[in-house]
C-alpha cells in the first residue's frame, strides 16, 4: 500500500516535470503573446466588450419605435441629451441604430464565420485527406467557386427570395465565402497527412472520419482559430458592404452598412455627416482591432516571430 | 508550357458552361417577363402571352437555354428591358469607362506597390519595413467601400480637390480637354482603388527581396564584389518582380468586383453602376449579361496569371 502511494507520488512529480520542459499547447501560446503585447490584450477586451453591449443594449431598445419616423427630429444635431449622435432625415436616433444595427452586423458576420469556415474546414480536410481523384474534383469545384462573380450573384438572389432575413441572408453569404479556408486547410492537411503518426494510425485500422476530424483536426486548430478570426472581419465586410450597396438586409432593419448608405447622399455627407460618420469609424476600430487579434495569433503560432518565450 | 496552356484551356470550358447555365436559371427565377410595359402599356394578358409563346419563352428550359446560347454567339443578348435598346450596345458604352478606370488603377497600384514593396524589404525588420507593415495591415483589415466612402469624402467633398461624380465634365469640348477631364474624374477612385490593392503586391514583392537577399547567386555577386546598388539593380529586382507581373491577371477579378462600390460611390458611369441600375429597374436582360461577361472576364484574368506564372517560373506550371 505504501508502494503504491510513493509510486502515485513519483507519477505526479514526474508528470509534472515533463509538462514543465514539453512545448506549451497552442492555446498557451496564444495566451502567453496576448499577455506579452499590451496592444493585442486591450483590442481583445475592446472588442469583446463591445460585442457584450450590442448584445444586451439592443435587447432594451423598442426596434418598431426607433425605426418609425419623426419629422419633429428631422436631423436633429448630435451631443444632444435625446440624440446623442443625431437623428437622419427621419428623425430616428443614429445612435440607437447604431447599436441594433451593430447587433445585426456582427450577428451576420458571425454566422457567416462559423457556417463558412466548418463548411470550408470539412472541405479543405477530406480534400487534402484523400488527395488523388477526390481532390481534383473536388479542387474543380473550388476554382469554379473563385471565377464566380459572388457579389453579383448574390445580388441576384436577393432579388429572387422574396422574404429573406437574417438567416436566410447569412446561409446564401456563406455559399460563397468557404473557399479562402479550403484552401488554407487543404495546404495544411496535404503535409499533415504524410506524417507517421497518420500512417500509423491507417496501418492500425482507424477509422478515416476519426484520422480526419480528431487527429488531423487537432493538429491545424491554431490555423483554423486564426483563420476564423481573419475571415471574421472580413464577414463584417461582406454584410455591411451588401448593405451599403442596398442588397443586404430588408428595408427597417438597420445595419452598419445601411447606416454608411447615408453617405449616398450629397447633402448627408457633406451637411449632416452625423448620419454616417460614426458608423463608418465604428467598421474601421473594429475590422483593425479584429485583424490585430488574429495578427497576434498567428504570430504566436509562429515560432520565429514569438514574442514571448514559453 | 502549350501543354500547360491547353489543359488550362479543356478545363476552362466546362467551368464556362456551367456558369452560364446557372446564370441562365438565376435569370429565368427573376420575376417579370420582357414583354410588359414594353411593346405598348396597354397590351393585354393575351397578347402577352402570345409574345411569350411566340418567342419560346414557354419551351422548356435546356431548349430555352441551347437558343440563349445560339443568340450569345452571334452577339445578341437580347433588349434592355429599361432602355429598349440591345444590351451589347448598352455594355459597350459601359464598357469603356470601366476598361480605363480598371487600367488606371491597375498602373497605380504598381506604382505604389512596386517601390513599397522594394523598400521594405531591403530595409526588413527596420522602422521602414514596419511602417510598410502597418499600411498594408491596416488596408487589409478595412473593408474596401468604407476606404472609398471616407477618401471620397475628404478629398472630394470636403477638400473639393477631385470630381465627385460622372465621368467628364459637360463643359469639356474637343479631344484634349474631354482627355484631361476623363483623366481628371478617374484619379481619386483610381488612387483609393490603388491604395487598397497594394498591400497583397507589397508583401508579395517584400518576402521576394528577403528570399532573393539570401539567395546564393547575391552572395556571389557580392563574394565578386558588385556593389548593392547593382546587386538589387541587376539580380533581385529582377527576380522579385516577375511573378508581380504575373498577378495582374488576377488582379483583374478584385478590380471588377471593386467596380460595383468604386462606380456606386463616386456615381462613375461603368459596368458597376449599370449592373446596379439594373437591378433596382429589374433590367433582367442587362444584369444577366454582365453577370455572365464579369465571370467570364475573371476566368480569362486567372488564365492570363496561371500561364504568365507557368512561363516565368517553372516550378509552378500547373500539373
Amino acid at each position: 500500500m505504501q508502494n503504491v502511494k510513493a509510486d502515485d507520488k513519483d507519477l505526479k512529480k514526474l508528470e509534472a516535470e515533463a509538462r514543465a520542459n514539453s512545448t506549451p499547447s497552442s492555446f498557451k501560446l496564444m495566451f502567453n503573446e496576448f499577455k506579452s503585447d499590451k496592444m493585442a490584450m486591450i483590442s481583445l477586451i475592446l472588442v469583446v466588450a463591445f460585442i457584450l453591449y450590442v448584445m444586451i443594449a439592443s435587447f432594451f431598445i423598442n426596434q418598431s419605435s426607433m425605426m418609425s419616423t419623426n419629422i419633429m427630429n428631422y436631423f436633429a444635431k448630435p451631443f444632444t441629451p435625446d440624440f446623442w449622435l443625431g437623428a437622419d432625415a427621419g428623425g430616428r436616433s443614429i445612435a440607437k441604430q447604431m447599436v441594433v444595427g451593430s447587433r445585426n452586423s456582427i450577428l451576420i458576420a458571425i454566422g457567416l464565420t462559423v457556417i463558412s469556415s466548418a463548411f470550408g474546414i470539412a472541405y479543405g480536410l477530406i480534400s487534402g485527406y484523400f488527395g488523388g481523384i477526390t481532390d481534383l474534383a473536388m479542387q474543380r469545384v473550388y476554382d469554379f467557386m473563385m471565377i464566380i462573380p459572388a457579389f453579383m450573384i448574390i445580388i441576384e438572389i436577393v432579388n429572387i427570395i422574396p422574404h429573406y432575413n437574417v438567416i436566410s441572408l447569412t446561409l446564401l453569404l456563406s455559399m460563397f465565402y468557404w473557399m479562402g479556408t479550403s484552401r488554407l486547410i487543404r495546404a495544411q492537411t496535404l503535409s499533415e497527412s504524410n506524417k507517421d503518426y497518420v500512417q500509423a494510425s491507417k496501418a492500425s485500422g482507424t477509422s478515416t472520419l476519426k484520422i480526419i476530424f480528431k487527429q488531423i483536426m487537432p493538429n491545424v486548430s491554431s490555423l483554423i482559430i486564426v483563420d476564423t478570426t481573419i475571415s471574421f472581419a472580413e464577414n463584417i465586410g461582406v454584410e455591411t458592404g451588401l448593405s451599403y450597396l442596398g442588397f443586404g438586409l430588408p428595408v427597417g432593419t438597420p445595419s452598419l452598412g445601411t447606416l454608411i448608405a447615408n453617405a449616398n447622399d450629397a447633402d448627408n455627407i457633406t451637411t449632416y455627416w452625423w448620419t454616417w460618420l460614426p458608423a463608418t469609424i465604428e467598421i474601421i476600430l473594429l475590422c483593425l482591432a479584429i485583424s490585430y487579434i488574429g495578427a497576434v495569433l498567428r504570430r504566436s503560432t509562429n515560432a520565429t516571430q514569438r514574442r514571448s518565450t514559453k | 508550357m502549350w501543354k500547360t496552356i491547353l489543359r488550362r484551356l479543356l478545363i476552362m470550358i466546362p467551368e464556362i458552361i456551367i456558369l452560364s447555365i446557372l446564370v441562365f436559371i438565376l435569370s429565368k427565377q427573376l420575376p417579370g417577363d420582357p414583354f410588359t410595359g414594353s411593346i405598348n402599356p396597354k397590351a393585354s394578358m393575351g397578347q402577352i402571352h402570345h409574345l411569350m409563346k411566340i418567342n419560346g419563352l414557354y419551351d422548356p428550359w435546356y431548349q430555352q437555354y441551347w437558343n440563349w446560347v445560339v443568340h450569345l454567339f452571334h452577339g445578341d443578348l437580347g433588349n434592355s428591358y429599361e432602355y429598349q435598346e440591345p444590351v451589347t450596345a448598352i455594355i459597350g458604352s459601359r464598357a469603356v469607362n470601366t476598361f480605363w478606370l480598371a487600367l488606371l488603377t491597375m498602373i497605380m497600384t504598381y506604382a505604389i506597390g512596386l517601390p513599397m514593396g522594394l523598400y521594405a524589404g531591403r530595409h526588413e525588420g527596420k522602422l521602414q519595413d514596419a511602417l510598410v507593415r502597418i499600411y498594408s495591415y491596416a488596408t487589409m483589415s478595412i473593408p474596401f467601400f468604407v476606404v472609398l466612402v471616407i477618401g471620397g469624402w475628404i478629398f472630394g467633398y470636403d477638400l473639393n480637390l477631385f470630381p465627385t461624380s460622372g465621368s467628364v465634365s459637360p463643359n469639356a469640348t474637343g479631344f484634349l480637354p474631354v482627355l484631361l477631364s476623363k483623366f481628371y474624374h478617374m484619379i481619386l477612385p483610381a488612387t483609393l482603388g490603388a491604395l487598397f490593392a497594394t498591400s497583397s503586391i507589397t508583401q508579395y514583392l517584400r518576402s521576394g527581396v528577403i528570399d532573393a537577399k539570401n539567395s546564393n547567386y547575391v552572395k556571389t555577386a557580392q563574394a565578386k564584389g558588385v556593389s548593392m546598388k547593382n546587386i538589387y539593380k541587376h539580380h533581385i529586382m529582377r527576380n522579385a518582380m516577375l511573378p508581380i507581373a504575373a498577378f495582374a491577371g488576377y488582379s483583374i477579378t478584385g478590380l471588377l468586383g471593386g467596380s460595383l462600390f468604386t462606380e456606386q460611390i463616386f456615381s462613375y458611369p461603368g459596368m458597376g453602376l449599370l449592373f446596379l441600375n439594373a437591378v433596382n429597374f429589374r433590367d433582367y436582360t442587362v444584369m444577366t449579361a454582365l453577370v455572365l461577361l464579369y465571370g467570364f472576364l475573371s476566368l480569362l484574368g486567372t488564365l492570363l496569371s496561371d500561364v504568365a506564372l507557368s512561363v516565368i517560373d517553372p516550378r509552378i506550371r500547373v500539373e
